[in-house]
């Protein structure tokens, strides 16, 4: 379970989030949607300790995320990210891509480490590409195997930080296959997206966020059908 | 000029010093015209040639990037002292540190073309550009601005090489203070306002440069 | 003209030569793995927070990079004698060139490390990694490649600059050039000889690291 408290982050004199309280149960799906600047990329930087916060508390499996006593890179194994821009390890093939952190951080034999990163990448259904570079790899191809790293440290949580914003239109596709897959086996997800038709067949809720304050949150039928924040009304209008 | 053993370092000294100084700055110049002129040519030529003619210049132009200066100026003088037509020191350092800029510039030009965009050339000409006009008025000022801190970049390290025309008895700063020192013993001194002068005039060039391709990177 | 080229001592002297070679190749290797580790530290000291540090290695990068080789040379040769430190020939040039790549090198390293993103780093730390760990397996295996076309020039550079060697009486290619010639009076030939043996030198050098990179960054 991951819980947010009153959490409060600024960067320099501009406050982000103004007070987010927010849970996230196991094998839940929530996506978060909203005009860029609303705060919802931080918010995933800040669940996966990558930006310090002002005041509040991220709670992850009741460990708290900020804590001085916390040791970070454990932590971080339980949580995936995948990152809008394509973060592929240039200088490794896909296989020693997902490899990597197992055998650096779970200290796996390499040989271990390398069969399960090619289960991990025929699961995404890369399996034909274990050895490519990534400036062989589409962009959608590059999304996936960073899906497939991620899940490689078998984290109970996965973030998606726009994943498909930087796609061309016909690599979207096989990347939402992928986090459908993931749904659908029962992965607790975070994503935040401009996908809206995306966001409704995936989630089971779906959070507004407006100028760093979550405005809105309810179920993909009633948020999209039924907003009743003006500001989700006018964000929903826009982007359809 | 009349030189004491071992005395002091006097004001004419200081004078000396000057126009050795003046002496570098006049070599290294007129090597960076007449080696910048050439070596455009020679990266046009490469550029917009075919695969023969870029071969044949680059492998030329890359035997004076691949021997040490000293050796060239050394190896030209005294080729011409043994053809009878013994030159200046000036002018063989000249035409030595001369085919070196051209060597580096050619790089730097042929970069400087390949740096404009296929699509902006094809856009001028369709516009009814002749090719000469395509290259006066589209390649040259995409290209230059692509390439001027780099050509800046070799400029310098020319005004820094020609210390090396030493070798060859023309007596520019670095040899002057070298000739000082002997004399005066002075070293820490003599050192310091022949560092400086290089100093002094290559720093802010190079700040300026780098100053300038920030600008134009944004 | 009237000169008859002589080519036999320069054949007789040869093996000296290729003797003399070796010693430039060995000041070549030695002054750039000193300037290479040296060049990363004053990048470190230059983005460090310590003023001091950042102040001496501006200083060292931009005399480095600012003033002709052979002054530095000189300035080790003649400056350090005036302070009656006396040391070799072989060191005095080691010294002279380290000094040199370093600053080169500095900056070097400095656009190496900004070409990598930032996202580089946080999506390895996202993995669990430490800092040290995201530093060593993502971020400067990539900055090698990066610095590594540079680096090469760098060490071309520094291999024609020992040729510095033979104005301070180091005997390593010119310098053992300069001598053997004073013995015949045949420049033209001694050093017509050993340009070409510089200029191989350059491409084998060039051949070496090619290879190194084929072998260290294939596919990519």
């Amino acid at each position: 379970m991951i819980e947010i408290k009153n959490l409060k982050k600024s960067f320099d004199e501009l406050q982000v989030l103004k007070g987010i309280d927010l849970t996230v149960n196991n094998g839940e799906v929530l996506s978060v949607i909203g005009s860029s600047g609303s705060g919802k990329s931080t918010l995933l930087y800040c669940i996966n300790a990558l930006e310090p916060i002002d005041s509040g508390s991220i709670l992850v499996d009741g460990i708290g995320v900020h804590d001085k006593s916390t040791d970070v890179n454990k932590l971080r194994q339980k949580i995936g990210m995948v990152f809008q821009q394509f973060n592929m390890f240039p200088h490794l093939t896909a296989q020693e891509n997902v490899a990597l952190a197992p055998r650096k951080v779970k200290k796996m034999s390499k040989k271990d480490a390398m069969d399960l990163a090619a289960r991990q990448l025929e699961h995404v259904g890369l399996g034909q590409k274990l050895n490519s570079y990534p400036s062989a790899l589409s962009g959608g191809q590059q999304q996936r195997v960073a899906i497939a790293r991620a899940l490689a440290m078998e984290p109970s949580y996965m973030l998606f930080d726009e994943v498909t914003s930087a796609l061309d239109p016909e690599l979207v596709g096989e990347v939402e296959d992928t986090m459908r897959m993931l749904a659908k086996e029962g992965m607790t997800m975070i994503l935040v997206t401009h996908e809206i038709n995306f966001a409704r067949d995936v989630s089971d809720r779906i959070a507004f966020f407006h100028e760093g304050r979550m405005e809105e949150i309810n179920s993909p039928d009633q948020l999209i059908n039924h907003p009743t924040s003006e500001h989700t009304v006018k964000f929903l209008s826009n982007v359809r | 000029m009349a030189i004491d053993v071992f005395s002091e370092l006097q004001p004419k000294d200081l004078l000396f010093l000057g126009e050795a100084a003046l002496r570098t700055l006049e070599i290294s110049l007129t090597a960076i015209g007449i080696g910048s002129a050439f070596g455009v040519v020679f990266g046009w030529m490469m550029s917009e040639g075919n695969r023969f003619v870029t071969f044949i210049i680059n492998a030329i132009l890359d035997i004076f990037r691949s021997v040490p200066l000293i050796i060239q100026l050394i190896l030209f003088d005294s080729f011409i002292s043994i053809a009878g037509y013994p030159l200046p020191a000036f002018v063989s350092g000249t035409i030595v540190l001369s085919v070196y800029t051209a060597a580096l510039v050619a790089n730097v030009a042929r970069g400087g073309v390949e740096a404009v965009p296929a699509s902006l050339r094809k856009a001028s000409r369709s516009l009814g550009l002749s090719y000469w006009q395509d290259l006066r008025y589209i390649v040259w000022p995409v290209g230059l601005r692509a390439v001027f801190p780099s050509w800046i970049g070799v400029a310098l390290s020319v005004v820094k090489d020609s210390a090396l025309v030493s070798v060859i008895g023309y007596v520019e700063l670095l040899k002057a203070s070298q000739i000082l020192i002997t004399r005066t013993q002075d070293t820490f001194v003599i050192l310091t306002i022949a560092g400086l002068f290089y100093f002094a005039l290559s720093y802010p060039i190079s700040k300026a440069s780098d100053y300038i391709e920030r600008r134009w990177n944004q | 003209m009237d000169y008859e080229f002589l080519w036999r001592p320069v054949f007789q002297a040869f093996p000296q030569l290729l003797k003399a070679s070796l010693v430039t190749i060995e000041v070549s290797i030695i002054s750039m793995v000193i300037g290479l580790a040296a060049g990363l530290l004053l990048f470190f000291a230059r983005s460090s927070g310590v003023w001091i540090a950042r102040f001496f290695a501006s200083v060292w990068i931009e005399v480095a990079r600012n003033t002709p080789a052979l002054f530095q040379l000189f300035f080790f040769k003649f400056g350090l004698g005036a302070i009656g430190i006396i040391i070799d020939s072989y060191i005095t040039v080691v010294m002279a060139l380290a000094f040199n790549t370093a600053g080169y090198m500095a900056e070097t390293f400095r656009g190496g490390f900004k070409a990598i993103p930032g996202s580089q780093l946080n999506s390895a730390r996202s993995l669990g990694m430490t800092f040290v760990q995201a530093q060593c397996y993502v971020v400067i295996p990539q900055v090698l490649r990066a610095v590594w076309h540079p680096m090469t020039n760098q060490f071309i550079w520094v291999m024609l600059l020992t040729s510095l060697g033979m104005l301070v009486g180091l005997r390593e290619l010119s310098g053992e050039t300069q001598f053997l010639y004073s013995k015949t009076f045949r420049a033209f030939e001694f050093f017509a000889a050993t340009a070409i043996i510089y200029y191989c030198i350059a491409k084998l050098m060039l051949l070496l690291f090619r290879l190194i990179a084929w072998r260290l960054f294939r596919g990519q």
